[in-house]
């Protein structure tokens, strides 16, 4: 892999090697620029992963720790912001970033969701925006993403799906139990199932493997590499340029500035907490909608006192996490839920907004199973079951392959209260601020939450299930996996933090391309983030080219 | 041990399959015997005695093996030792409150090991809504059915009772019902 000295001014300065960061990596070096990726995590490999539930849900194993990246929550801001007992960001931490472990849904959005503003109107609380691009602009980039790192799904199959130019390139993935069930039970209320579309191979493609069923998706990543994390994908093809260097272990604490206002590259601690300066033309951060406003917010300077492109004070702010329940079903004969990828069924039916129901929002429900058995010893019983000896054992021996669940994915709207920003007193171990945490579900959110519920229980019912319940927790206090809208995208610089091609607004060669930019949030961001990143690309590339940046 | 045995012969009487089954699990058992279980490093004898008597009623052993079996005290020790190091006053605090109540209530009682199946239960019921309880109970379960690589789930004890096989690869069709739908 290409190496270069910190003060070499390369081209491009990423700044986190995730979801987006890879892409950014791919595009810019095959075009030809010199490009290095600061990334937080480390560097890790196949070989590195294992099958191991302890190491990768309770210690955090792929994602931020509590104890090591901490930080705090609060409701409100009338509150004091406490460390959770459960953390509520939580994001992929190594080269390739949440691509590696997340359970790889991949979902387009609608083409309303791009203008929901002018749909359906303002929201009384919520700062409801149209998006300044369209579906139609964003399209090909789908479409490319589908195909570069590949996707297993059926076109057409969601009779409510927006137009596309291409069909996946792969065939959906074999459908499991839950989805067998959820489908006959979804067509039974006169619902439209279709084979869930994920980043994860059904066949061979592009020089790896399908996938083998192993079952170990969510929390994990994919030894044989059919998971189409950037990891997988983009990551080797930019390191085969010979032009991007993909620098591990380095936690970027400040963006800097030169008195004409321009960044001119970022410190950042290396693995042996030294400080060290890189030089670049340009700066992207791709670090996920929790860690870029953090970052922009700790780069403060006598120029930006506010923190970097923050003229308008809305760093930070908007921030739109994952909604919906997760209900439980058991069934008389075995699922063996485990086997496999999450999910293989979803329903769109309910996705759309619609005034009738009395508030706004909407989400698909899919078909899955995410549990490992000691989560599922743990919280996978219904309420009423016994919570240790003889009955409870009995029941876990019972219940673990005839468990299945569906969870929503629901709107979240954006509050101008729900915001990332700076905790005034608690330190990470590097001695940054912490981030503070200050999130509440909109009114509507909770309706649509619960309006959703009743529609998978109905589900549940219908497919025949001896028992179901609703998972009971405060899903305020969940880990939140999609963090979004905290730099929101927009053509006016008094309302948007970045333009409609991810260029700051205050700060010419500064862009931000990750889920920060999204202006709505439903259901599954992943595919979007990533379509930005390439559409992003190549927006960046060709200004390069004509030194407009 | 004798409501192990009575509970396991009672269900030979009534499962023509279980002798095999049962004469595999004691094999498995005598293997894993066999094997020097690995010192404890934090807890000391008298601790472990007590907490591994809490834990096999937590996941007790009947027509299959508990969380004494599975060598959940070892997964205990480990935590301890490791990533769970900040718990180690939590065990001595909640061991020293609940060897007061196993006092108070047995009175004369040595130790919560030397007590009968019947009263380790009612001195649990007693602390069942602590979060010393919760702390065993969810400690239980990570040794009972994580990876045995932490030193509990010998042989894979938990993740047989439930059926869960951690292979590389499986076939389609995975259950019942997708089966029945592949026809």
């Amino acid at each position: 892999m290409k190496q270069y000295r910190p003060d070499e001014e390369v081209d491009f300065l990423i700044i986190g090697a995730g979801a987006s960061g890879g892409i950014m990596a791919k595009e810019l070096s095959t075009a030809g620029f010199s490009v290095v990726v600061l990334e937080q995590g480390p560097y890790l490999r196949e070989k590195d992963f294992e099958h191991d539930e302890i190491k990768n849900t309770i210690l955090s194993g792929m994602t931020n720790h509590l104890a090591r990246q901490p930080h705090t929550y609060r409701k409100s801001d009338s509150e004091t912001a406490r460390v959770p007992n459960i953390k509520f960001i939580q994001y992929g931490r190594q080269v390739g970033g949440g691509s590696v472990h997340f359970t790889a849904n991949y979902w387009r959005l609608w083409e309303s969701d791009f203008h929901q503003k002018s749909k359906f109107g303002s929201v009384s609380g919520a700062a409801l925006a149209d998006w300044p691009i369209t579906y139609s602009d964003l399209e090909p980039y789908y479409t490319k993403a589908e195909e570069e790192l590949g996707v297993s799904g059926l076109a057409g199959a969601n009779p409510f799906e927006a137009w596309r130019s291409k069909p996946y390139p792969l065939p959906p993935l074999p459908v499991k139990s839950s989805g067998v069930l959820f489908e006959r039970a979804s067509r039974k209320l006169g619902w439209h199932p279709f084979p869930a579309p994920m980043a994860i191979l059904s066949q061979p493609y592009r020089g790896r493997g399908a996938c083998l069923h192993c079952g170990f998706c969510e929390y994990f990543g994919c030894e044989v590499r059919a998971k189409s994390s950037t990891l997988a994908t983009v990551i080797p093809i930019a390191e085969k340029t010979g032009r991007c260097e993909i620098r591990p272990d380095s936690y970027t604490r400040k963006i800097e500035v030169s008195s004409d206002g321009r960044v001119t590259g970022a410190i950042y601690f290396d693995a042996n907490r030294r400080e060290v300066f890189q030089r670049a033309k340009c700066v992207i951060i791709c670090a996920n909608g929790s860690e870029t406003p953090r970052l922009l917010l700790m780069s403060q300077s006598s120029r930006f006192p506010q923190g970097l492109a923050n003229s308008n004070g809305l760093v930070g702010k908007y921030l739109m996490v994952d909604a919906g329940y997760e209900v439980h079903g058991t069934f008389e004969q075995p699922l063996n839920e485990y086997k496999s990828v999450q999910a293989t069924r979803v329903i769109h039916d309910f996705y759309e907004p619609d005034p009738k129901r009395g508030f706004h929002g909407g989400g698909g429900i899919d078909a899955r199973f995410d549990f490992y058995p000691a989560s599922f010893a743990l919280t996978g019983l219904p309420p009423d079951a016994p919570r240790w000896g003889h009955e409870w054992k009995a029941m876990i021996g019972r219940n673990f392959n005839r468990t299945m669940s569906l969870l929503a994915h629901a709107t979240c709207l954006a509050r101008e209260q729900n915001n990332i920003s700076l905790d005034p007193n608690l330190k990470d171990p590097w001695g940054l601020p912490a981030m503070r945490v200050t999130f509440e579900f909109h009114s509507d959110d909770v309706r649509n939450m619960k309006f959703l519920l009743d529609r998978q229980m109905e589900i549940l019912e219908a497919a025949g299930a001896q028992k179901s319940w609703p998972d009971t927790s405060d899903e305020s206090l969940l880990p939140h996996n999609h963090l979004l809208g905290t730099c929101r995208m927009g053509d006016d610089p008094k309302t948007s933090v970045v333009d409609r091609n991810h260029r700051t607004h205050d700060v010419p060669n500064l862009f931000l391309v990750d889920g920060s930019s999204l202006v709505t949030a439903c259901c599954q961001p992943t595919c979007t983030i990533q379509a930005l990143a390439y559409r992003a690309a190549d927006h960046i590339a060709q200004q390069a080219r004509q030194s407009k940046i | 041990m004798s409501e192990v045995r009575i509970t396991r012969r009672h269900w030979l009487a009534v499962s023509p399959v279980a002798a095999a089954v049962l004469a595999a699990q004691e094999h498995a058992h005598q293997a894993a015997r066999s094997v020097q279980p690995p010192p404890l490093t934090i807890l000391d004898a008298a601790e472990a005695k007590e907490i591994e008597a809490i834990a096999a009623q937590i996941i007790p052993a009947d027509d299959t093996p508990g969380a004494r079996e599975a060598g959940v005290i070892y997964f205990i020790d480990h935590a301890l030792a490791t990533f769970d190091q900040y718990k180690r006053p939590l065990y001595t605090e909640g061991l020293r409150d609940l060897e007061a109540r196993r006092d108070a209530l047995f009175p004369g009682s040595q130790s919560i090991a030397a007590l009968q199946p019947a009263e380790q239960i009612r001195l649990l019921q007693a602390i069942e809504k602590t979060d010393f309880f919760e702390l065993l109970r969810t400690h239980t379960a990570l040794g009972f059915f994580g990876n045995p690589s932490y030193g509990g789930n010998r042989d894979q004890i938990g993740w047989k009772l439930i059926g869960f096989e951690d292979r590389f690869q499986f076939q389609p069709p995975f259950g019942y019902y997708d089966a029945e739908h592949k026809g």
